[in-house]
């Protein structure tokens, strides 16, 4: 399992020996190549600076602001999650086709993302003891200046982890930024595909991306680990922080709330329902829509299964039986978790063509790329449910004289099985959106929902990929609905 | 609760996903980059005749070309058709196409029939320049297609260099005037050209008026006439005429796979497509690409193939791979 997750980086280094130096140096030292490393890095940092702007705003005026139902606007705020960023994209391609630009991208790929800094900080933010603020105000320190230099500094785990978050996504988003027409490495790689299947020009690009995306981990993990000294010595029983009241600011705020949700939520639905009504006149065509509804779900239903199936040992030796060599193999299959699909793709296609040639053109390699893409996903769950079922309950149950098969049905299991039903939803989650490996590997005449949604849209026929897009919405919102209210449970709060 | 659901899942899986997945028969296999609904109507007229069912795996040009290229000897496919020649070329110059019989040949004019005689011209698409009349008045049109890359017309032309369509038109800038001016022109591309991902993309950024005017072929603007003309009602199309490079006519092909193990149903394939018969359900569809075999006529909504004038260009000297080249070394690729 590791060596899978380890495929894509084996692949671009056996490639990149293979094309020898000359010509990998040719292919690396261009213009081309370093206005897609401007692109890339300029619209990544940016994305991460604007949503974290964002995300903290709204996350600091949910918890913090005495704003009526912050219930609500934290439901609200965080929805952008149940639509595909290819699908935001679509809707606002299709309704302002000028917002194809960098600036635009700018925008959408804020709006898509900004909840994945939004959540975490908001938890954070519920999560802090307020008497270190009162401390600090106690002190002489004005109201704005307590939270720069205090509470904020208590965020950054929070900030940083969801604004890395919000790189990684952006280095592999494909969909959103061809629709908006930013060329970046992964939408380059896509094109040099297209223009020669997987060639020497394909996996030089993927080798910078890949090098991008280490570096960017590199430095989230070094700031990350500079944050040990904000941890609390006791825990103590924290109160509730008191809120902001905002007054006559209450109605403002509230519009302005209410306008992201407009713009991050409300455009691509309404834009998804006004090319359907459009559509729907001309006849929608069922059967299509109905075989790759099928197609999608079947998919999603057996990488869900055999990955949270291969996720269970990892998480088992992770857990149970650390050593190095077991940390060294749950660490790997982190890191395919930033692979982008479409690396991931191109290396299956030439491992599979030079090695495993009938495996070719199957469901079980694609089954195989959402193995690597996805199973970090089940692992992180099935291990954080693991952790809840310690060794001692087992020994307990031996005393009592239930067997190891015994124990691990009427002990383990239970625990366990909330792990196992995040870790699948998230799975099926990830396959019903993906779209770069699908394309490049579904077999012949597998079309899902994904697909065809890229097939009609690429031609512009916005009606004609707009049932696509609801269908994969609707599809995908119940599990991402649940998986956001477990996880609120599962912080207690 | 979950293991049994789980269990089921698989069982279901197991027992639907053979045949919901499996692409297992005995079909002919055609890797096909042509228009899919046209080659659907042709393959169904082809099975009615002889009784040969033929799959498709769709896909474009380059990228099912240069997957042939890659399979090799363990292709799947016995039959690979194009929009271009230049992925033909790709093909047959790794020495993937099996020779066709004289038969097959016989009414197709030579000048759409390879040196090597191991695949054959079945349909042509005429290069044109999509305009929007309200932005740019027929006087201000190019006089040759290399004008566009005189400073004048910097941002004011679409083009969709990853797609083999416009390759093949590069490819012939090439072969008719040699290298310079062939880089010239693709330099002009790169500093003046605004990049799409295909030619319907042009073509409805030109109607809305979002640019002046774009390099397609001809169809995409037909076909849009002949359903809605939603997206072709402010569109204009101009020929350039005259054998300029912009006139090219683009050539789409047919071959067998010297790796095919059903050679003769997959020679019958080819064979039929060349054929009048397979012209005449191309001239009668609404896919409004030029028939060229056999004298049959196009689809009369078509300025006629006789009054074109496209530049004479071998399909041997149409070099896609010099063209990616050249796009990768100013960066437009």
């Amino acid at each position: 399992m590791a060596l899978l997750a380890l495929l894509p980086l084996v692949y671009v280094v056996v490639d990149m020996v293979g094309i020898g130096w000359v010509e990998a140096r040719e292919l690396i030292f261009r213009a081309r190549v370093g206005e897609l490393l401007r692109n890339t890095v300029a619209l990544t940092t940016a994305a991460m600076l604007t949503s974290a702007a964002l995300g903290t705003t709204l996350a600091w005026v949910v918890e913090r602001t005495t704003i009526p139902a912050p219930g609500v606007w934290t439901a609200l705020l965080a929805a952008p999650l149940v639509v595909p960023a290819f699908v935001t994209s679509f809707g606002w391609v299709s309704l302002w086709p000028a917002v194809a630009s960098p600036w635009g991208a700018l925008l959408v790929v804020t709006l898509a993302y900004y909840p994945l800094v939004f959540l975490p900080v908001a938890a954070a933010l519920r999560g802090l003891d307020p008497a270190l603020e009162e401390t600090a105000e106690a002190f002489g320190l004005s109201g704005w200046a307590a939270f720069a230099r205090v509470v904020l500094p208590q965020l950054r785990p929070a900030l940083l982890g969801g604004s890395l978050l919000v790189g990684l996504h952006l280095l592999s988003e494909f969909g959103a930024l061809q629709l908006l027409r930013v060329d970046t490495f992964t939408t380059a790689i896509y094109e040099q595909y297209t223009a020669s299947f997987s060639g020497p020009a394909a996996s030089t690009l993927a080798a910078v991306l890949l090098l991008l995306l280490c570096l960017l981990l590199l430095v989230g993990e070094l700031r990350l680990r500079g944050l040990r000294r904000y941890a609390k010595v006791g825990g103590g029983s924290a109160r509730r922080a008191r809120r902001q009241p905002l007054g006559l600011a209450s109605a403002p705020v509230m519009m302005a709330l209410g306008g992201v949700v407009a713009l991050g939520l409300g455009v691509p639905l309404g834009s998804i329902v006004r090319w359907l009504v459009a559509g729907v006149p001309a006849g929608l065509p069922w059967g299509s829509l109905a075989g790759a509804a099928t197609t999608s779900v079947l998919l999603g239903a057996a990488a869900a299964v055999l990955i949270t199936a291969l996720a269970l040992p990892v998480a088992i030796l992770a857990v149970r039986y650390r050593s190095p060599l077991t940390s060294g193999i749950e660490r790997t299959t982190y890191l395919a978790n930033a692979l982008p699909g479409i690396v991931v793709a191109l290396a299956l296609v030439s491992v599979s063509l030079r090695v495993v040639e009938p495996l070719y053109q199957t469901t079980t390699l694609l089954l195989a790329a959402y193995a690597v893409l996805y199973l970090p996903r089940a692992v992180v769950t099935l291990r954080a449910a693991l952790a809840q079922a310690p060794p001692v309950l087992d020994d307990v149950a031996h005393t009592l004289g239930a067997g190891p098969w015994a124990t691990a049905w009427r002990v383990v299991r239970p625990l366990v099985a909330p792990g196992l039903r995040a870790g699948a939803a998230l799975v099926f989650l990830g396959v019903v959106t993906e779209l770069t490996a699908t394309l490049l590997l579904a077999p012949l005449g597998t079309n899902t929902l994904a697909t065809q949604f890229w097939a009609e849209s690429s031609q512009i026929e916005y009606a004609a990929a707009a049932p696509y897009a609801a269908l994969m919405v609707l599809i995908s919102a119940p599990a991402t609905f649940l998986l956001t209210r477990d996880a609120r449970r599962a912080s207690g709060l | 609760m979950w293991g049994r659901k789980a269990l089921v899942a698989v069982l279901l899986l197991g027992l639907t996903g053979c045949s919901a997945f499996g692409s297992d028969d005995d079909a002919l296999v055609l890797y096909n980059a042509q228009n899919r609904g046209l080659m659907q109507a042709l393959v169904e007229e082809f099975t009615k005749t002889t009784g040969i069912e033929v799959k498709l795996r769709n896909g474009g040009d380059s990228e099912l070309g240069n997957q042939l290229v890659k399979e090799g000897a363990k292709s799947p496919a016995d039959v690979f058709t194009t929009e271009n020649a230049t992925a033909m070329s790709l093909v047959d110059r790794a020495g993937l196409f099996a020779p066709l019989p004289p038969a097959t040949l016989r009414g197709v004019p030579t000048q759409y029939v390879p040196a090597s005689k191991r695949w054959v011209g079945v349909a042509a698409r005429s290069t044109v320049l999509v305009f929007d009349p309200r932005q740019l008045s027929e006087s201000a049109l190019p006089a040759s297609m290399l004008d566009l890359a005189k400073p004048e017309w910097q941002g004011k032309f679409g083009y969709a260099p990853t797609g083999a369509d416009f390759q093949g038109i590069a490819a012939a800038v090439y072969a008719l005037k040699g290298d310079q001016v062939g880089d010239a022109f693709v330099q002009g591309l790169k500093d003046n050209g605004v990049k799409h991902a295909n030619n319907i993309a042009i073509l409805k950024a030109v109607n809305s008026g979002e640019i002046p005017a774009g390099i397609i072929y001809h169809y995409y603007w037909f076909q849009d006439r002949a359903r809605t003309g939603d997206d072709s009602d402010h569109a204009k199309l101009h020929y350039f005429g005259k054998r300029d490079p912009g006139a090219f006519l683009s050539i789409a092909g047919a071959g067998v796979l010297q790796s095919s193990d059903r050679a003769t149903e997959a020679q019958q394939l080819v064979a039929f497509l060349a054929s009048k018969q397979g012209q005449e359900v191309l001239a009668k569809s609404n896919d409004l690409q030029y028939a060229i075999n056999h004298g049959v006529a196009s689809n009369p909504a078509l300025r006629p193939l006789t009054q074109l004038q496209p530049p004479a260009v071998p399909l041997s000297a149409l070099d896609g791979p010099k063209v990616l080249a050249a796009f990768r070394r100013v960066g437009i690729l």
